[in-house]
């Protein structure tokens, strides 16, 4: 299988309120097409890693390889760039922008890219919002929209660029059963279908359970790949 | 970057918090329409009263001033060792307030190039008898012609006529505060007397107005001829001669070039003049840029307070923007451009209530007095104070909004995320 995210060694210190080593040599890889679960009781660090994964957190020590792009010393701007093109975010608590409507928040990040024409994403967008089983909302203002709703827009949104790897902080963490099982079986198609990566940090067991790997955490270490 | 998305998330933001960004556009609107009818009236004000100073000032002015003379003249008295200096004090001459050939210079002036028009006058005080009562005042012998065209005294006529002084002679003009003390009316005779002593009675025949109550209290003009024979003077006797200049900013240079050619004269031009009135200005000027730039900055404090609470507001989606692949620089350009749009809708809006305050000043009755040649509030309607609003407005808000959107831009998207 090929590797798409390798890390090795990471090291990551919390110098407030006092000096705390949060992760402790952490290496580990992720191959393409995965459907990867990181478990962990709170406080162990896995969300500190996600970030770290993300290119969002810079302030480690540390090789960071993704799809053999080593990234550690790039600039905020490139990275950004970067996690445009090849990264897509689902967080816990939804996140999308209030004030724009479901299909244009989906629209965004590839309005950002800028590799296709307007018309173009917009057609884009809503074959992504069709795959979430969003795309009769589309025109809705997202802040009208019920948590499970924005949750599968948020993943929508996650998608527009085909990115190699989507990223999840507890991604089911605030939704109900049934709701929680629709992501998981988005996800489950995504990495089935689409070869796409995906990482997830999640408490969710049966969500966890249902993943192609776990890798499991404890006090900064992995205890079980 | 691409600013076609910036706007349109900028102009997403505005929309969606209609009632903040109609504040934050208020602030500017008032900065910038105050600023417009500020500048408008000082810049009137300034404009009326140098215009009113104006017309009676001639730009640069030819005349012999009486003055004594520094040098003193010594003598030496006695012989060898026992000598003493006399010193006498000078006297200033009697004739020395004609200008020798005035009326031949005046005709040379005339013929230069960047000279309006020459106007040479015959000067004198002397007193109106009302029964026992001397008034003094001031008698000017002019060139009726051109003296008009000069200073437009036709214009200044409350009563009567500036040419009826053409139709006969031993005609005077009044101004209206000494008519008043004289006690006379158009048609009237008055007895005035010479320092010299001579005596003469003059017929009425118009009083005029300035709007300056010195000078109305005091003036009075008849032509040439009548003053010289109230004087006892020849044709060729002349005490000033008045010049207009196509460009009366030319004045310092053109006296100084009549000085070099008529060094027995003494010229002084309209600054010198109106020293004091050119210093109000200047102050009334320093006055209004003071305010306006007071009035702008509150608006500017205004924007960046709004913009400032807005990004904290907007911490969250700022954050996403950037996990989503956003960068620093289209973060400013958000916001910038949010600022902006303020900026200059307001700015355009205070432009226009600008104007309608300052037409509304413009046509407001002004209580002047009976003196004052004015019957509503002198107000400037100049393009450039305009462009100057706008851009001042533009300015303004760059810099209010360029701080907090670079504040926004550096957000680390981590720690928000993370909670």
């Amino acid at each position: 299988m090929e590797t798409v995210l390798k890390a090795s060694n990471i090291v990551k210190y919390f110098n407030e309120p006092e000096p705390f080593q949060v992760l402790k040599n952490v290496s580990f890889e992720v191959g393409k097409g995965e459907f990867l679960s990181v478990v962990g009781k709170s406080g162990c660090g896995k969300s500190t890693l996600l970030y770290i994964l993300s290119t969002m957190d810079t302030d480690f020590t540390g090789d960071l390889e993704i799809k053999g792009e080593r990234l550690n010393g790039w600039k905020q701007n490139a990275l950004a760039g970067f996690r445009n093109m090849h990264l897509g975010f689902v967080f816990q608590f939804h996140y999308l922008l209030p004030e724009f409507s479901a299909l244009k928040n989906v629209m965004l990040p590839a309005l950002k890219l800028g590799k296709y024409s307007e018309e173009e994403i917009e057609h884009r967008a809503i074959e992504k919002l069709k795959l979430v089983e969003m795309d009769e909302y589309s025109h809705k203002l997202s802040s009208k929209l019920s948590g499970g709703q924005q949750q599968r827009v948020a993943i929508a949104r996650a998608l527009i660029n085909d990115p190699d790897i989507i990223m999840g902080d507890e991604p089911t963490g605030n939704l109900d059963k049934s709701n929680s099982q629709r992501v998981f079986d988005i996800f489950k198609q995504l990495a089935r279908e689409n070869h796409q990566t995906i990482i997830t940090v999640t408490h969710d067991k049966d969500f966890a359970a249902g993943s192609d790997r776990i890798v499991e955490m404890q006090d900064g270490q992995i205890i079980r790949a | 970057m691409n600013w076609k998305l910036a706007f349109g998330i900028a102009i997403t933001h505005l929309v969606t918090k209609k009632k903040q960004s109609v504040v934050a556009m208020l602030g500017v609107l008032f900065g910038i329409s105050m600023f417009i009818v500020m500048i408008s009236f000082m810049t009137g004000v300034n404009q009326f009263l140098e215009d009113m100073a104006m017309d009676n000032t001639p730009h640069i002015r030819i005349y012999n001033p009486v003055e004594v003379k520094d040098e003193k003249i010594i003598s030496k008295a006695g012989t060898g060792n026992n000598s003493w200096y006399v010193v006498f004090h000078q006297r200033p001459k009697n004739d020395l307030a004609k200008i020798k050939n005035g009326l031949l210079i005046a005709d040379k002036i005339e013929k230069m190039p960047e000279v309006r028009g020459v106007a040479p006058m015959v000067s004198s005080q002397v007193f109106f008898n009302n029964g026992p009562v001397q008034i003094p005042a001031n008698i000017s012998g002019i060139d009726v012609k051109k003296q008009d065209a000069l200073f437009g005294l036709s214009g200044k006529m409350d009563d009567g006529s500036l040419d009826d002084l053409l139709k006969g002679s031993d005609d005077v003009i009044l101004g209206k505060g000494l008519a008043q003390k004289a006690g006379v009316h158009v048609g009237d005779r008055v007895n005035v007397t010479t320092p010299e002593g001579y005596n003469i009675t003059l017929k009425v025949v118009g009083i005029f107005s300035f709007g300056i109550v010195s000078l109305d209290d005091s003036k009075s003009y008849a032509t040439l001829a009548t003053v010289q024979k109230i004087l006892q003077r020849d044709p060729s006797y002349i005490t000033d001669i008045n010049i207009k200049l196509n460009d009366m900013n030319k004045a310092t240079e053109i006296k100084s070039e009549l000085k070099a050619q008529m060094p027995g004269v003494y010229l002084e031009d309209w600054q010198e003049a109106n020293a004091s009135i050119l210093a109000g200005e200047k102050i009334r000027n320093i006055m209004t840029g003071v305010v306006s730039f007071t009035l702008l900055l509150v608006a500017g404090f205004g924007i960046y307070n709004i913009m400032n609470m807005n990004i904290v507001n907007k911490m969250k989606d700022i954050a996403i923007l950037k996990a989503t692949g956003f960068q620093g620089n289209d973060i400013t350009a958000i916001f910038l451009l949010e600022s902006l749009v303020i900026g200059v809708a307001g700015g355009l809006l205070g432009l226009l209530l600008g104007f309608l305050f300052s037409y509304l000043l413009s046509i407001t009755p002004f209580p002047a007095g009976t003196f004052f040649r004015i019957s509503t509030f002198p107000v400037n309607f100049l393009p450039q104070h305009y462009i100057l609003g706008v851009l001042f407005g533009f300015i303004t808000t760059l810099f209010a909004g360029y701080f907090p959107a670079l504040k926004a831009s550096k957000i680390d998207p981590v720690i928000i995320i993370r909670g």
